[in-house]
């Protein structure tokens, strides 16, 4: 691995080195490091591009690292990564994409997620954007997540991508049965004319089930952002959202909210803001000594945090 | 020492200072007045929140008239704001470090942060991690912009109404933090305050009305003179405006 590749999976996966526990590094299309465990297996996909994750019942405190790294111009990959993971587990997923294009070819990854999650398991998610290159070629990413949460699952997602794609348009899509429960931190930052599109879709279709879902977004320059949070409440359920967003230079940034109740019980509330920086926060991390534009990091690094 | 020069200041419609001159060499300095008299006015203006449209204003000697906030603060003021803003993501740890100076003394000064935050009542353990958004109450985040503003222990340290949405509990450790950066800076703290307690042990008070500096003198003298004026018996007009006469008595 050469030291663009190695920075890319320090950015995406926070690795410096081989992660302990299971893992797949896929680097410019193929698989190149895997390592599975007694209770984590990964197996290659026989009819497309991907992998299957399988977890075995019962596996608590363990960890998956899936990072995609791609360092080669003109790279385009359509994968399907499948995620079963037994009753009763408790594991933490870490996936995420980098792209390093320093060509004049696009290069794009598309990454299709499925997770099946059995009763009364948890799930943390770890999905990292990110990228770099000088190249006139772009770099592209559409991940699609497909949950499924069975009876008491618990799901927490943190998907961010800060700076460095040009065009993206995610997709979180879950469904819930009795008392599962699902979390979603999403975190964008677009920057020049970069456009990015999320929509994160919740059907609550069990009794207690309840969903949070968070977005925060920051859009400078000329870049656009859209964000479209659906919940559906079909139970006796609760779902919030929360859509924030602040708006510098000529940014754009579009945020639709939608809920939908088919039961009496279901309790939904959603919020949606956005702004720019408000000068009263600058001029306090002035007063303590930093300059408008230090400030202004600070705010925005909070802020997406 | 902090002088001020022929400072005035106005909006569209209305004169907010007018041809102030002042200076400033005692250690703790109270400003009271009226509301609108333009007291949070004055101190913006002293930390260059707002541009004064004459007059220059000096500290020790240099004309800081044309810095920015920031250099201004990098210059040794502190200002800690009436209303504290409050910042999505951010954390109290995120101003414990500012306020102690980002590792310039190593960690002695987010350790001396985190103390002061003790000193009005919020434990630094049980704070650090918090956010400084809408889950912590006025009250709390009114005694941490007051603690942030009074650990940067610079020479000039400017509070606008400190008491504000304090209760009695923690007035006393306001009064105790007041008393520690005065000995602790050697350097001036000038407060906007209606509280008897606070003008009582300032060294000199500035009464300030309607933009202009109506008294100027050693604490007593300026209290003694307000009674007189408010008194309700002779009927003459309530110079203090909202504050309540009894108190400055």
């Amino acid at each position: 691995m050469d030291a663009i590749q190695k920075n890319l999976l320090k950015e995406v996966a926070a690795l410096d080195a081989l992660p302990v526990g299971a893992y797949n590094i896929r680097s410019n299309g193929k698989s190149t490091a895997r390592n599975t465990t007694a209770s984590i297996d990964i197996v290659t996909k026989e009819d497309k591009n991907g992998i299957d994750i399988i977890i075995k019942p019962g596996t608590k405190n363990q960890s998956v690292h899936i990072p995609v790294i791609i360092s080669q111009t003109g790279i385009q990959e359509l994968v399907y990564n499948d995620f079963f993971i037994g009753e009763d587990c408790d594991v933490t997923i870490v996936a995420g994409c980098g792209i390093s294009n320093c060509g004049g070819l696009d290069s794009k990854h598309d990454g299709v997620h499925s997770f099946y999650v059995k009763k009364g398991s948890k799930v943390k998610y770890i999905e990292r954007h990110y990228g770099e290159g000088t190249g006139r070629g772009k770099r592209l990413m559409n991940p699609k997540s497909v949950i499924e949460l069975e009876e008491g699952a618990v799901m927490e997602l943190e998907t961010s991508q800060i700076g460095g794609i040009d065009d993206t348009f995610r997709v979180t899509e879950a469904k819930l049965a009795d008392n599962a429960s699902i979390i979603i931190h999403d975190k964008i930052l677009t920057e020049g004319d970069q456009q990015a599109k999320a929509e994160l879709a919740v059907e609550m279709n069990g009794d207690g089930s309840t969903c949070d879902l968070i977005s925060r977004g920051v859009a400078k320059e000329d870049s656009v952002q859209e964000v479209i949070i659906k919940i559906d409440g079909n139970a006796a359920c609760s779902g919030h959202a929360e859509c924030d967003s602040i708006i510098m230079d000529r940014g754009v940034i579009v945020a639709t909210p939608q809920l939908k109740a088919t039961n009496v019980d279901a309790s939904l509330i959603h919020e949606a803001a956005i702004g720019k920086i408000a000068g009263e926060q600058l001029n306090k991390l002035m007063t303590m000594g930093l300059s408008e534009k230090e400030a202004e990091e600070m705010i925005i690094h909070g802020f997406l945090q | 020492m902090l002088k001020l020069e022929n400072i005035s200041f106005a909006t569209d419609d209305k004169e907010i200072l007018r041809d102030i001159n002042l200076t400033i060499d005692d250690r703790f300095v109270a400003i009271t007045g009226p509301n609108g008299s333009g007291k949070s006015t004055l101190l913006k203006v002293i930390m260059g929140l707002v541009q004064p449209i004459s007059g220059r204003i000096y500290l020790d000697g240099e004309d800081i008239t044309d810095l920015s906030i920031s250099e201004r603060a990098n210059r040794g003021i502190s200002f800690a704001f009436q209303q504290p803003v409050r910042f999505k993501g951010l954390k109290v740890r995120d101003l414990l470090e500012l306020a102690g100076g980002r590792g310039k003394n190593g960690n002695e000064g987010f350790v001396h942060a985190c103390k002061v935050l003790g000193e009005v009542g919020l434990c630094a353990k049980d704070y650090i991690d918090r956010e400084l958004d809408d889950t912590l109450s006025g009250g709390e985040m009114k005694r941490i912009e007051i603690a942030m503003a009074a650990a940067r222990g610079t020479k000039l340290t400017l509070f606008d109404e400190p008491e504000a949405g304090i209760d009695l509990w923690s007035f006393q450790s306001l009064i105790h933090v007041f008393e520690r950066l005065y000995q602790k800076t050697s350097g001036t703290i000038i407060i906007i305050s209606h509280q008897e307690r606070i003008l009582n042990i300032a060294d000199k008070i500035i009464y300030l009305k309607d933009g202009m500096i109506s008294e100027y003198a050693e604490g007593k003298k300026v209290l003694d003179q307000l009674a007189l004026d408010i008194n309700p018996v002779a009927g003459t007009d309530n110079l203090l405006g909202d504050i309540a006469w009894k108190e400055v008595r």
